[in-house]
């Protein structure tokens, strides 16, 4: 229902956390029930607001983890100088509700027909809206090609760990990897994209989403290997105040 | 403290324009163009504050007044908005 | 009407700070938000200078001699506009008085000015008679440049916007001139203790 995303009434509606999902010891996924729901695309987020019962409020944005026509799921990580995160991480439990407003963006945004190929690179929690894109890839049915470059600190980190388990995700592990590890173990550079990203002639679609800093550096490297800059969506996450 | 982009204000655009506006394409004074998506974003202080990518120029404030949403677009020199379907 | 979440409390929240502490509206923290409306600034030690201007005069400190001056330590309460105060922070630096002792000038007014371009405005007597200075240490340590360092203003009877971070300088007005936030919406004076948020409070 894109035309209902683009231009209706954006209203805070309530939304009860019908499931929890500890994927990583700082990241929790919460499955949401939001009557009136009017589905989103692969991509959007929504704005989650908070208030506590002195009329407190705290107010941040996360990605929809869950593809088109399945129920919202936000997938959140815990900043430990966060006043939102930690709350989402560690207290909610299911039954409990905050107000959202959504579902946002018109802008970072992948609709099957958009077509590809797909390349996706993505940093930490950047990660959740790239598991609505490829979930939405495979609901579709779509023929597009796809590879998920997925840059996480170790193994441990590592969010949908089961699920981005299929040969179009190449993991990065920056900071430590397990005994065995053949993958990559470093920031992703120049030469690391080079690798794994679909070379221009494809005329490939790139969605770079995660903290400012990698967000940056992926999106200049792709640029350096012959990208168009229009070609290239970016969603900078904060690395505090989330 | 990072900069973020116009993908964290979707919904204060939302609510201040009345329609999606990441997909709008806005020219700053010093002629850089692009989606507002793109421009860079400050926030958690006392108001939103947009800069150009480019010139690092003001372009949108938005400050909240007492349940108001005050916007300031003095340094944006157009703003197109591509067709609802 | 909004939903109030179970168990949500927002920042740490120090719920055992005097009252008679805490202006109407704030709320106590331990945590010390960064804020911004631009990129870090990183001025080099060896380019920084501080000035005072009154019209075309100019007085000026190198960060040599600007550290060379008399400090104050202070222990004060602080109070941002977006809700969240700190109480008992302390700051070293060189009381806004001993700058101002420099220069001759009867001015009404003082727009402070940074790196970066902000700009924030004050009465005169604002920042004289002990209640303002241009600090350059927080905690015992050099001030972070998340937080303002080199060095930045403090004036913390005011709301904590008018604490101008990587303060360069002060021109001396006659009149009132609103600085940054003042002409996005914000107080001219911005006093916590009468809840003087935005113009018209």
């Amino acid at each position: 229902m894109a035309g209902a995303t683009l231009h209706g009434r954006l209203t805070w509606r309530v939304a009860t956390v019908k499931a929890v999902v500890d994927e990583t010891p700082r990241v929790r996924t919460l499955e949401l029930e939001v009557p009136g729901w009017p589905g989103h695309v692969a991509g959007q987020h929504v704005d989650v607001r908070l208030t506590a019962e002195d009329g407190y409020r705290a107010e941040r944005a996360y990605s929809l983890g869950s593809a088109p026509g399945e129920p919202p799921v936000i997938t959140v990580e815990r900043l430990e100088d966060g006043e939102v995160s930690p709350y989402l991480t560690r207290e909610v439990r299911p039954g409990d509700a905050f107000e959202v407003r959504g579902p946002i963006g018109g802008y970072f945004v992948w609709r099957a027909d958009d077509g590809g190929p797909l390349f996706l690179a993505a940093g930490g929690s950047g990660v959740v809206p790239m598991r609505a894109i490829l979930r939405h890839r495979r609901n579709s049915m779509s023929m597009v090609k796809v590879r998920l470059l997925y840059s996480s600190r170790t193994i441990e980190d590592v969010i949908y760990r089961e699920e981005l388990d299929g040969e179009e995700v190449v993991h990065t592990l920056t900071r430590a990897q397990p005994p065995g590890w053949t993958g990559y173990a470093r920031r992703v550079d120049t030469d690391l994209l080079r690798e794994v990203a679909w070379s221009v002639g494809e005329g490939p679609l790139a969605f770079v989403c995660g903290p400012t800093s990698f967000v940056e550096s992926v999106a200049a490297g792709l640029v350096e290997l012959g990208y168009a800059p229009r070609r290239i969506k970016t969603e900078r996450f904060g690395t505090t105040g989330r | 403290m990072e900069a973020l982009d116009g993908n964290a204000i979707g919904g204060i655009l939302y609510h201040v324009f009345g329609r999606e506006m990441t997909m709008a394409q806005a020219e700053c004074v010093c002629g850089a163009r692009g989606p507002l998506a793109e421009c860079e974003v400050y926030l958690g202080g006392p108001g939103v504050v947009v800069r150009c990518r480019v010139c690092h120029n003001i372009v949108m404030v938005f400050v909240e007044v007492r349940e108001m949403t005050c916007v300031d677009l003095s340094g944006l020199r157009a703003l197109e908005l591509p067709a609802l379907h | 009407m909004s939903v109030v979440s179970r168990g949500f409390r927002g920042r740490r929240r120090d719920a055992d700070a005097d009252p008679a502490r805490v202006p109407p509206g704030q709320f106590v923290t331990h945590d010390f938000p960064v804020l911004s409306a631009g990129t870090t600034p990183h001025t080099p030690l060896d380019k920084w200078t501080f000035s005072i201007e009154n019209g075309g005069v100019r007085r000026t400190w190198t960060w040599k001699e600007f550290s060379a001056l008399p400090t104050e330590s202070v222990t004060v309460d602080i109070h941002c506009v977006t809700r969240w105060s700190k109480l008992d922070t302390t700051w070293e630096g060189v009381s806004v008085d001993t700058l101002l002792d420099e220069v001759e000038q009867d001015a009404g007014y003082v727009l402070a000015f940074c790196d970066g371009g902000y700009t924030t405005n004050l009465p005169l007597e604002d920042v004289t008679g002990g209640k303002a200075w241009v600090v350059y240490t927080y905690e015992g340590e050099p001030l972070d440049p998340e937080h303002g360092g080199p060095a930045r203003l403090l004036v913390p009877h005011l709301y904590f916007w008018k604490s101008a971070k990587w303060v360069r300088g002060l021109r001396l007005l006659d009149e009132d001139e609103p600085g940054f936030w003042e002409t996005y919406g914000y107080h001219m004076y911005g006093d916590p203790w009468r809840e003087q948020r935005y113009t018209g409070d």
